[in-house]
C-alpha cells in the first residue's frame, strides 16, 4: 500500500487500444461447419473449454488440411468478458497458417503479448492476465483432439502460475537459492501469483492442483531437512561447529565424561551441560557445578581453565566456558 | 444519451440539496461547538437536519439518530460496540447475520471471528431473503447480536425484518439492520418495526457522500466507536461535518415527502423497462416485483458474460453494475448470486439496473433499445449459441475452472 494504490485502478482504462478495438469487432468470431469443412477436403475440430457456469467460456474451431497438418482457416466462439474475446480473436489469428505442432507451441504469454500496443506495456491489467490462459487450455485441446493423445501430453512441466507461466520446478529452485521466506518475495522474483492469483491460496478465482503457499512451505522444510541432514553429517564427521545444538551437547557431554568428570568426582563434585550458545567469536558453553565444586575455589579458575582448554582441543577453539 | 442506472452504488445529489449545504461551507463556517456566534449560527440548520431525519423515520425523542460518515463507519460501530460491550465485557459471544450482508459488515465479523466471536452466516432462500424463522432457529442464550440488512444492494429484495424484530424482541436479542438500500427508497417506520440499531447513508438517497447516520433505539448502550471531544452527546466525537449534516437532512425529507408517490412512479419506469427486457428469450429477473425496492432490477441474460455486457452499455453511455466475477476488481464471485445459487449461470450473466427518482422515460426508452442491441451482438459471439458441436471429446464434460 502506498499513494499510487489509495484509488483502485480503473480496469477498464488499463486496455490496451488493440485489447478494446477487438473486444468491439472481433475479427475471427463465428463458426467452421462440418459439412463445409469436408467440402473442401479438411478436417474440422471443434474444441470446448470452459463452461457458462465458471463464467468464462471458449470454443475453438480449426479447418485442418490434413496433408501437411496446417491450419487453413480458424474462428472461435467466446462466452466471457471483453479480454476474453480479444484473447480469443488474437488467438485463432495465430493459430491460422500454423501447422497443429507450431499452434499448440502458442502460450497466453504469446497471445497476451499480441494484443499489446508497445511491447514493454502489458495489454490488460494484472488481474486480468488470466483470461488468456483459456486461450492456450483451448489450442492443447483441439491439438490433442486431431491427434488422439490427452491435452495433458503437451505440458512438459507443471505450470503452477498460468498467467506468468512458472513451473514447480522453477519456483522450488528460485526459492531455494534466495533462500526466500514469503510469497510476495516469490512474486517479487518469478511473477508467480501477481496477477489472477489464483495460485497463492486456495480459495481463489479458481481451484489450483498446486499453491505457493504449500510450495512455499514444503520448499521451506526441505530446506530445513538438508540443513539437518547436513548438520547431521557434520557431527558424524566431528565437526563441532556445524553440528546441531543435540550434537554439541551430546559431544560436550562425552568429552566431558572421558576426561574431567571423573577427577570432580574424585573431589566430591560434579558439573553439568546447561547450555549452547553459538555467538559470531564464541561459541558459549553454560554449565553448573554440582556438589562440592560448587563454591570451590578453583571452580572459577584453574578447574574452568582445565575443563575450557580439553573442550577447545577435543572440539573447537572457539569454545568459551561459562559457569553460572 | 447518458444513462445512469447504478442508483444502488451512488446518486447524484439533488440540486436542492446541494443549495441548502452552500451556506455552511463559506458563510456559516463555524465550530458548533463554539460558544461565539459563528459557531452557533449553525444551529437552527442542524436541528432542521436532526427533525428531518426523525421525522422521516418516524423515531421517538427517546431515541438517538446519531450522524456518523457513512454508513460503514455506523455498521462497524454496532458491530465492534456489542463486542465490547456484551461479548468482552459480558457473557455473551455470538452474532447471527446473513451470507449476503454488505462488505461493512462481512469484513467486520470475519475480524470479529478472529477475535474469538462465533458468527452464523444465515443462508437466503431462491429469492435471496433470508426467511424469518431461519432466524430465529439460529438465536441462542449467547447470541449478542442479530444484524441483518433491509433490502439488498444487488437484488433490491427487500428482508422481513418486522417479523424478525419481534422474534429478536421476544428473545431478548439485540438486533441491527443495515438500512442503507431502504431508507429513502421505501417506507421505514421505526414505530412499526422493532430494531435496535439502524444504519443509513445520505449518498444512497440523492445526499452527499461522507454523511451517514446510526439510529439507536431508546438511547441505549453502545459504546463509542471514536472517542474524542465528546461531540453527539458523547456518543460520536468529531467535529460536526455541519453542511452534509444539513444536507443529509434535505435529502431524506425531499425523498420521504410522498414516499409512496414516489415509489409508484419509479416503479413504473421500472416495471417497463423489466417487461420490456424479459421480452428477450432465456432471461430472467431475481425476487418478485412487489419484494423489492421499486428501483431495483437484477437481470441474468443467458450466454451474455456480465462484465462483456456492462462492456457494451458502457460504450452506449449506459452505466450499470454486475455482480459478476469478472467485473470486480478482486475477481471475487458476488456473494449474493452465489448465495441464491453459485452454480447458476446467474453468477456471471447477472446486469443490475437501478434507477432513481430523475431517471426519465426517454432513458428508459433509450436503454431498452441499446440494452436489446448489446445482447444481440454479444449472443452473435457467444459460444452459449453456438451450432455447430465440438468434435467428439471436445465437450467440457464438466466445469473445469471454479470461480
Amino acid at each position: 500500500m502506498a499513494k499510487n494504490d489509495l484509488l483502485g485502478a480503473s480496469l477498464w482504462d488499463a486496455y490496451s487500444n488493440k485489447v478494446t478495438t477487438l473486444m468491439n469487432n472481433p475479427q475471427h468470431q463465428g463458426e467452421i461447419f462440418e459439412a463445409d469443412a469436408e467440402a473442401r477436403g479438411n478436417k474440422l475440430i471443434v474444441a470446448d473449454f470452459g463452461a457458462e457456469s465458471c463464467g468464462d467460456a471458449v470454443r475453438l474451431y480449426w479447418e485442418i488440411d490434413q496433408k501437411t497438418d496446417t491450419i487453413v482457416n480458424s474462428k472461435f466462439k467466446s462466452f466471457g468478458c471483453g479480454t476474453a474475446i480479444a484473447s480469443s480473436d488474437v488467438m485463432t489469428d495465430l493459430c491460422i497458417g500454423k501447422t497443429v505442432d507450431e499452434a499448440v507451441k502458442i502460450t497466453n504469454i504469446d497471445v497476451e503479448f499480441a494484443l499489446r500496443d508497445t511491447p514493454d506495456v502489458p495489454a490488460v491489467p494484472p488481474q486480468k492476465m488470466h483470461c488468456s490462459v483459456m486461450a492456450y487450455d483451448v489450442i492443447k485441446k483441439a491439438a490433442g483432439l486431431y491427434k488422439g493423445v490427452d491435452a495433458s501430453t503437451f505440458e512438459t512441466e507443471i505450470i503452477v502460475c498460468e498467467c506468468a507461466r512458472v513451473s514447480l520446478g522453477t519456483l522450488k529452485e528460485v526459492i531455494k537459492l534466495n533462500d526466500l521466506k514469503t510469497i510476495e518475495q516469490i512474486t517479487d522474483y518469478t511473477k508467480a501469483g501477481g496477477f489472477c492469483k489464483s495460485c497463492i491460496k486456495p480459495g481463489g478465482h479458481e481451484a489450483r492442483e498446486y499453491y505457493l503457499v504449500d510450495i512455499l512451505a514444503d520448499t521451506r522444510r526441505e530446506m530445513d531437512e538438508e540443513k539437518m541432514k547436513a548438520a547431521a553429517d557434520a557431527g558424524a564427521n566431528g565437526d563441532f561447529e556445524n553440528m546441531t545444538l543435540v550434537q554439541q551437547i551430546k559431544a560436550v557431554d562425552a568429552v566431558v565424561d572421558e576426561n574431567v568428570r571423573q577427577f570432580l568426582v574424585m573431589d566430591g563434585g560434579n558439573m553439568e551441560v546447561i547450555d549452547i550458545k553459538k555467538g559470531d567469536e564464541y561459541i558459549d558453553i553454560y554449565i553448573r557445578y554440582l556438589g562440592a565444586c560448587n563454591g570451590c575455589a578453583s571452580s572459577s579458575t584453574g578447574t574452568l581453565y582445565a575443563i575450557e582448554a580439553t573442550l577447545k582441543e577435543k572440539l573447537s577453539k572457539r569454545i568459551r566456558v561459562l559457569p553460572i | 444519451m447518458k444513462v445512469y442506472l447504478d442508483n444502488n452504488a451512488t446518486t447524484m445529489v439533488d440540486p436542492q440539496v446541494v443549495e441548502a449545504m452552500m451556506p455552511y461551507f463559506t458563510e456559516m463556517y463555524g465550530n458548533p461547538n463554539s460558544l461565539h456566534k459563528f459557531g452557533t449560527a449553525s444551529h437552527p440548520a442542524l436541528s432542521t437536519a436532526i427533525n428531518q431525519v426523525y421525522k422521516a423515520l418516524n423515531a421517538s425523542d427517546e431515541d438517538d439518530i446519531v450522524f456518523t460518515s457513512c454508513a460503514t463507519e455506523s455498521n462497524n460501530w454496532v458491530l465492534k460496540s456489542v463486542f465490547t460491550d456484551l461479548i468482552v465485557n459480558g457473557e455473551k459471544n455470538h452474532i447471527v447475520t446473513t451470507e449476503v450482508e454488505h462488505p461493512s459488515i462481512l469484513s467486520t465479523c470475519r475480524f470479529l471471528e478472529e477475535e474469538g466471536v462465533k458468527v452464523t452466516y444465515l443462508p437466503v432462500n431462491e429469492n435471496g431473503i433470508v426467511e424469518a424463522h431461519t432466524v430465529k432457529s439460529f438465536i441462542t442464550e449467547k447470541t449478542a447480536l442479530v444484524s441483518i440488512m433491509w433490502a439488498n444492494n444487488e437484488t433490491g429484495m427487500i428482508f422481513p425484518i418486522k417479523e424478525i424484530g419481534e422474534i429478536c424482541k421476544a428473545k431478548g436479542v439485540l438486533f441491527h439492520s443495515d438500512g442503507v438500500q431502504a431508507v429513502g427508497k421505501i417506507p421505514v417506520d421505526l414505530q412499526d418495526v422493532h430494531v435496535d440499531f439502524l444504519s443509513m447513508s445520505a449518498h444512497k438517497f440523492h445526499g452527499p457522500k461522507g454523511v451517514g447516520a446510526l439510529y439507536i433505539k431508546n438511547s441505549q448502550k453502545l459504546t463509542p466507536l471514536l472517542h474524542g471531544g465528546s461531540q453527539m452527546g458523547g456518543r460520536r466525537s468529531g467535529t460536526l461535518n455541519v453542511p452534509f449534516i444539513v444536507g443529509m437532512g434535505k435529502a431524506l425529507e425531499l425523498a420521504t415527502t410522498n414516499l409512496e408517490e414516489k415509489m409508484a412512479t419509479i416503479k413504473a419506469k421500472r416495471d417497463r423497462l423489466e417487461d420490456a427486457l424479459l421480452e428477450l428469450s432465456d432471461t430472467m429477473v431475481v425476487g418478485s416485483k412487489e419484494g423489492r425496492t421499486p428501483n431495483t432490477i437484477l437481470i441474468s441474460i443467458r450466454g451474455v458474460e456480465g462484465e462483456g455486457m456492462l462492456w457494451d452499455l458502457n460504450n452506449g453511455q449506459i452505466g450499470a453494475s454486475t455482480g459478476s466475477a469478472c467485473a470486480s476488481e478482486d475477481l471475487e464471485a458476488n456473494t449474493v448470486m452465489l448465495a441464491i445459487g453459485a452454480d447458476n449461470e446467474l453468477a456471471h450473466t447477472g446486469i443490475r439496473l437501478s434507477l432513481s427518482r430523475f431517471t426519465t422515460d426517454a432513458e428508459i426508452d433509450y436503454t431498452i433499445s441499446h440494452f436489446k442491441n448489446a445482447v444481440a451482438r454479444l449472443r452473435a459471439i457467444s459460444s452459449s449459441f453456438a451450432l455447430q458441436k465440438p468434435t467428439k471429446g471436445g465437450e467440457v464434460q464438466e466445469c473445469e475452472l471454479h470461480h
